[in-house]
């Protein structure tokens, strides 16, 4: 009977979450036709939006394991700028796969530090994390001085002229898609051009983060390890009176974290852009971070989330995007106004109102304007995310041992 | 299926502390013992030798007739012993079956097998836990079979279960009793240690009591009564107290009427309480530990809310007022944990004189610290109540336990307070101190000073009270005149049997 | 005496540390050691003397607001929004000429203190009122500080050079500095704003009923909220206080040589984070503070003549960063120790009296 009821829950679950996935759509497609701003989903502005999205969801990926285990890892945008001279050196040199490898081993090298310091001195996780990050911006700057500069295609704080990895086309899946994308349909053709996005120069890069983030969710959830590494992050005084080796794990789970922010490094410097620049990151370590938190410290959460925030980094990155900033304001208040029904209904009244005003302050903004300064596309991860922590703290639920000290022999 | 220990003489001694002494113990194979005695009777001392969490100094545990040292709980668990602490160890945020194989994922892998291994105990010992909940979902009760669960899982044969009832509801308590019938008809043992003695009559095959560190006697739960019980737990002799005269006056100094306070889950942590100090009058609260002593401190001193009631200090309603407000009034306040609530360890002690004191003189003036001011008066209590230091510079954490006491009482002595409120204010504190913080307690109560006091400590409440009201469950149970109480009586009313 | 060792051996054991490190990268790097070692450890010239002097007073200034934040147990990683929001108000408003002459300097700081306060009072009503992390609301501020600067400059500023910036301070109300060493710059009159935030930082913590309550705080939540003080009530005006400061930050740079606001040309990034490290390097305490910063304001002053051996001048950034991991570490390490010898004394003393109070619970 229980099986059942879990099953038939699970079931629910997946149900909900595709009739979501569908509304979503619907809501996003209803609003390009309403607005008339095309290329909200033309295969391009996705493909765009789904290049902006997989740094940040390395980053957030890696925020996920650390924080599973217990350690809060400020530092990923310092590891993630490691990661990106790390490719850029080792690609230069030894080919892409090096590249890749060498941005993970540079980001591993940053999470080694960060363990270091909080694992074993015990120092705090955000003092810890804030040096990283100066030490990896100074690292990186010096590095690239010291190693780029005088290389053909390199300058003191830059280097192009490497390889990158792959990508992958299906011919006729790609060029269908593209010519339904096209003709602007109703649904249809905001479909037809996500499945553009992702059969036209595919990056194997991408495909790997993808690969990733099923690794992570089925690691983390479906292993005996995984299963360990969480119970650091929940409860290290229990784990430990059961036999776990809380310290290795933490080990673990922040050198891996460490990783994946390197491979966002890489992902940066060889698919978002063919070229080295000393800063490259611009913060997606911290975005990662958002996205994880908006994701609730789950894979798919953190997946969702990336992929929101890589639309609007995407979107800004897009030519005379004024328009098609203005017609996201109509789509952000129509989720707003849904959230607020939804708080209505679950009688969190005081949500509600506070939600329906800021949704109505968006469809008036909308109506007032026809434009609307990009300046505020880039700031949308980070809106949002205070959003989400001020109105839905109480759902969002993080390792209930995350970022408190832990030493050995502290239980029983 | 079975398990037979015995303990035979063990010892453990603390640097200046012997917390065992020529400890003997026998647990038959498939039966309840309980283990009843006060708190620092050296119970948990002796639960953490047999888990194998400290070594014993003498003494051997034999298991099945063999003798056995254990170096670690894991030693415990492969011999069939499995605890159950009395704070859970499990994690929120995983589910039930998480929470048990970990750790022991080789037994059954973490998947559908462990499931299938997890509904089947919880059947047949009626649990009813449903495998993939998340632990944060369930009450305590439900907690603690999650414990249990994980004991067995394990394939413990001897289970030790520390106070398993002090977080329960009475009808909580009988599911757990069905819960362990069914377990030792099953033919595992229970280790069943408690201070309550209705329970312990109710479940317990055998019954061995222990104070002052070791085993002063067993009982046959078939024959021996509460008050037999009571008396071993706690001593035949009482103090007799102390003959002096008395102070109480009619003046009424703090007043509780119908005070009801309740915990984040709605539950009532403390029910109706109506109390009054009058000045010159010591109220001592009595109660095993986890009874609403706490909560009745706090919500005086206007750390928690009431949910109910009114509480009215000089005439004044202070039910709602702030701590500060509170102490502003002119109440002093003794907090039960002296290294959390009452100091800040590592400000020198003229800083920690103004703490609790910050908006009177003579420790500032104004908006402003008057260092000098809190130098001297800090020098004042360091020679009035004996506090043993170099200095007032140094800090409160260098100071040994019963020092830091002494000062915190003189502390809050200061400047002519009308009620003291004192949390345990000789716990931990060595003869000497005691003795002088009592001292310094009745010469106050004679300048009129009202004291409500809880402890733990017999000894105290009957030499310094000249009330005693019991507390069990948050209610206000009984009221005993130190000079004629016995222990029994005490004892059956702290632990729920016949209220005098 | 062997509290003052306790106090000084582990900054100066993290800055040798921190050196040596540097060094290594250095060596794998194919750079010269040597030439490293010399060129920091040379007598800086006047003109790198005087922007010593002019970045530690934004340094310590920035340092005080953190330290504020860490005294009272919160981690005000938004130093940096602060006073990116707070230094883009204060331009505007100083650069409008609404107040006239030496006035508009006094108002302006002021502006830039409601401005930082009023920002950094988010984070702590996030906190006390939904349960908000101050360091996550704060990152997210950061960001958010930034973008709304460039943008309001953009749309309200005017064109300087290629970019945009707020107009400049009138003339009447840019102050003389001090011109200590002739030939070399003035010392940003301003600076003394960095003194009086010493002075003050000082007062306020040590002299006051308020700064005993701030540090309680910080020290023993528990014990806070037993001796009667209102625990959130002080998040939200400690953080204000915190961030008041860290409006001040860049102050005597905009009086002393900008005279304008626009990011990134007129302005100075990364104050913010260099402060919480500054403070961290310091102990919180105020020479501790000075001195990193000083520290800080050297080694970014030398670096730019290590361009000159061929050595990037980033690698200080190195330094800085491996200091501040360094100094927590030293700094915890001693803590354990001493709290390892305090608890010996105690058992020692206690087997001393041989106080046999038979306690199973008593004992742990």
């Amino acid at each position: 009977m229980s099986d059942q009821t879990l099953l038939a829950r699970a079931r629910t679950v997946r149900y909900t979450t595709i009739v979501l996935a569908l509304l979503a759509i619907l809501t996003v497609s209803a609003v390009r036709i309403v607005t008339g701003a095309d290329r909200l989903t033309t295969p391009g502005t996705l493909r765009q939006a789904l290049i902006a999205a997989c740094p940040i969801l390395l980053a957030g990926l890696g925020g996920l394991w650390a924080e599973r285990a217990g350690i809060v890892n400020i530092g990923l945008e310092g590891q993630m700028l490691l990661g990106t001279w790390g490719a850029a050196f080792f690609a230069y040199h030894h080919g892409p796969v090096a590249g890749i490898l060498g941005a993970a081993a540079m980001g591993l090298l940053g999470g080694l530090l960060h363990a270091v310091a909080t694992v074993t001195f015990g120092v705090d996780h955000i003092i810890s994390g804030v040096a990283l990050n100066i030490i990896g911006l100074g690292a990186v700057g010096f590095l690239a001085k010291s190693f780029f500069d005088g290389l053909p295609g390199g300058g003191p704080r830059n280097l192009s002229g490497y390889g990158t990895p792959p990508t992958i086309t299906i011919p006729g899946v790609s060029d269908g898609a593209r010519s339904v994308a096209e003709q602007h349909w109703f649904l249809v053709s905001d479909v037809a051009a996500a499945v553009a996005a992702v059969t036209t120069n595919l990056s194997v890069l991408t495909i790997l983060v993808i690969v990733l983030v099923v690794v992570t969710a089925w690691v983390l959830w479906r292993t005996p390890f995984g299963l360990r590494l969480r119970s650091c992050g929940e409860n290290p005084q229990a784990a430990e009176t059961l036999g776990v080796n809380v310290y290795l794990y933490k080990y673990v789970a922040v050198l891996i974290s460490g990783g994946f922010a390197g491979l966002g490094g890489a992902y940066l410097t060889m698919v978002s852009s063919s070229s080295f620049t000393v800063g490259q990151t611009g913060g997606r370590g911290y975005i990662g971070l958002a996205a994880m938190i908006f994701g609730n410290w789950r894979p798919g959460g953190v997946l969702t989330g990336s992929l929101m925030f890589g639309y609007a980094d995407g979107l800004s990155l897009l030519p005379d995007n004024g328009p098609l900033v203005h017609a996201l304001l109509l789509l952000v208040a129509v989720f707003l106004l849904a959230y607020a029904v939804l708080k209505f209904r679950a009688e969190e009244v005081r949500t509600a109102v506070v939600v329906a005003i800021i949704a109505l302050g968006a469809l008036v903004w909308y109506f007032t304007t026809t434009r609307v300064p990009t300046a505020f596309t880039g700031m949308t991860p980070y809106v949002i995310t205070l959003f989400v922590l001020s109105v839905a703290s109480q759902r969002l639920r993080m390792p209930a041992a995350d970022g408190k000290p832990y030493r050995r022999g502290s239980a029983g | 299926m079975t398990i037979e220990v015995e303990l035979t003489g063990i010892g453990k001694r603390f640097p200046g502390v012997i917390a065992n002494h020529d400890v003997s113990l026998h647990i038959r194979p498939g039966t309840v013992h309980a283990l009843i005695g006060e708190n620092g009777a050296g119970k948990s001392t002796l639960m953490k030798i047999l888990y194998g969490v400290q070594p014993a100094d003498d003494g051997t545990i034999s298991v099945d007739g063999s003798v056995r040292t254990f170096a670690s709980p894991t030693d415990a668990i492969e011999v069939g012993i499995g605890m159950v602490f009395q704070h859970f160890m499990l994690a929120d945020n995983l589910t039930v079956l998480e929470n048990i194989v970990l750790g022991a994922e080789k037994l059954h892998g973490i998947g559908d097998r462990a499931r299938a291994r997890i509904r089947e105990i919880s059947a047949r010992f009626g649990f009813g836990l449903d495998p993939d909940v998340l632990v944060e979902r369930l009450g305590v009760a439900d907690r603690q079979r999650v414990e249990i669960l994980k004991v067995l899982y394990r394939g413990a044969k001897l289970i030790i279960l520390d106070e398993p009832t002090a977080v329960l509801v009475p009808q909580e308590v009988d599911a757990l009793f069905a819960n362990l019938r069914e377990l030792v008809a099953d033919g595992c043992s229970v280790l069943f240690i408690s201070h309550k003695l209705d329970e312990v009559l109710a479940i317990a095959d055998d019954i061995t009591v222990m104070r002052r560190g070791t085993t002063v006697g067993t009982a046959d739960p078939r024959t021996a009564t509460k008050h037999e019980l009571a008396e071993l737990m706690v001593g035949s002799e009482l103090p007799s107290p102390e003959t002096s005269e008395r102070t109480v006056t009619d003046e009424v100094v703090l007043a509780l009427d119908g005070v009801t306070v309740l915990d984040d889950l709605g539950r009532e942590r403390l029910s109706d309480v109506t109390l009054a100090v009058h000045r010159g009058e010591v109220v001592g609260i009595a109660g095993v530990e986890g009874n609403g002593q706490t909560e009745l401190v706090e919500v005086v001193m206007g750390m928690l809310r009431a949910a109910g009631g009114t509480i009215t200090l000089d005439g004044n309603d202070i039910t709602r007022l702030s701590t500060r407000g509170v102490r502003e009034l002119g109440v002093g306040f003794v907090p039960e944990d002296r290294h959390r609530h009452g100091l800040v360890l590592d400000f020198p002690l003229w800083e920690n004189r103004i703490l609790g004191h910050q908006t009177k003189p003579p420790v500032v003036k104004g908006p402003l610290l008057n260092p000098a001011g809190a130098r001297a008066d800090a020098r004042r209590i360091v020679e009035e109540f004996d506090v043993r230091t170099p200095g007032v510079t140094t800090s409160a954490r260098a100071l040994s336990g019963g020092n830091q006491q002494k000062f915190i009482v003189g502390r809050e002595m200061s400047g002519d307070p009308i009620l003291l409120v004192a949390a345990h204010p000789t716990r931990g504190v060595d003869v000497g101190a005691q003795a002088a913080i009592w001292d310094h307690v009745r010469a106050a109560r004679r300048e009129g000073l009202g004291v409500l006091l809880v402890s733990a400590d017999l000894d105290e409440l009957i030499g310094l009270s000249d009330r005693i009201e019991v507390v069990l469950r948050g209610r206000l149970t009984g009221t005993f005149d130190p000079s004629q109480v016995t222990a029994q009586d005490l004892g059956a009313a702290m632990t729920g049997g016949s209220a005098a | 005496m062997k509290r003052l060792v306790y106090a000084i051996a582990p900054p100066v054991v993290a800055v040798v540390f921190a050196l040596a490190a540097t060094c290594v990268v250095i060596a794998i790097s194919g750079g010269s050691v040597g030439a490293f070692l010399s060129t920091i450890f040379s007598v800086p010239n006047d003109r790198i003397l005087v922007n010593i002097v002019n970045q530690s007073s934004l340094l310590a200034i920035s340092g005080f607001a953190a330290a504020i934040g860490f005294r009272m147990g919160l981690f005000n990683i938004g130093v940096e929004g602060q006073y990116i929001v707070a230094s883009c108000a204060a331009a505007f408003f100083g650069g409008s000429g609404l107040v006239p002459g030496p006035l508009n300097i006094l108002a302006t700081l002021v502006v830039a203190v409601l401005a930082g306060a009023a920002y950094a009072s988010i984070a702590g009503i996030l906190k006390v009122t939904r349960g908000v992390s101050e360091v996550i609301s704060a990152i997210m501020l950061n960001y958010i500080a930034l973008t709304m600067a460039g943008y309001l400059v953009q749309r309200y500023g005017v064109k300087a050079g290629y970019t945009y910036a707020t107009k400049d301070l009138p003339l009447s109300s840019q102050p003389l500095g001090f011109a200590i060493l002739p030939g070399a710059n003035d010392v940003w009159a301003l600076t003394i704003v960095a003194a009086a935030v010493a002075v003050g930082y000082w007062f306020l913590l040590s002299r006051t009923r308020f700064g005993f309550d701030l540090r309680t705080t910080g020290e023993s939540p528990t014990a806070a909220l037993a001796s009667g003080i209102g625990v959130k009530k002080m998040v939200v005006i400690s953080m204000a206080l915190s961030g008041g400061v860290a409006g001040l930050v860049w102050m005597p740079a905009y009086f002393g040589s900008v005279h304008r606001f626009g990011v990134p040309e007129n302005f100075q990034a990364g104050l913010g984070f260099a402060g919480l490290a500054v403070a961290l390097l310091g102990r919180n305490r105020v020479p501790g503070i000075i001195l990193g910063a000083v520290l800080f304001a050297y080694l970014a002053g030398q670096s730019n003549e290590l361009q000159r051996d061929g050595i990037a001048k980033q690698v200080v950034d190195i330094t800085q960063g491996v200091v501040v991991l360094a100094v927590v570490v030293a700094y915890e390490i001693v803590r354990r120790r001493q709290s390892r010898v305090e608890r010996e004394q105690v058992s020692e003393e206690l087997a001393a009296t041989g106080a046999a109070a038979p306690s199973g619970e008593g004992a742990r």
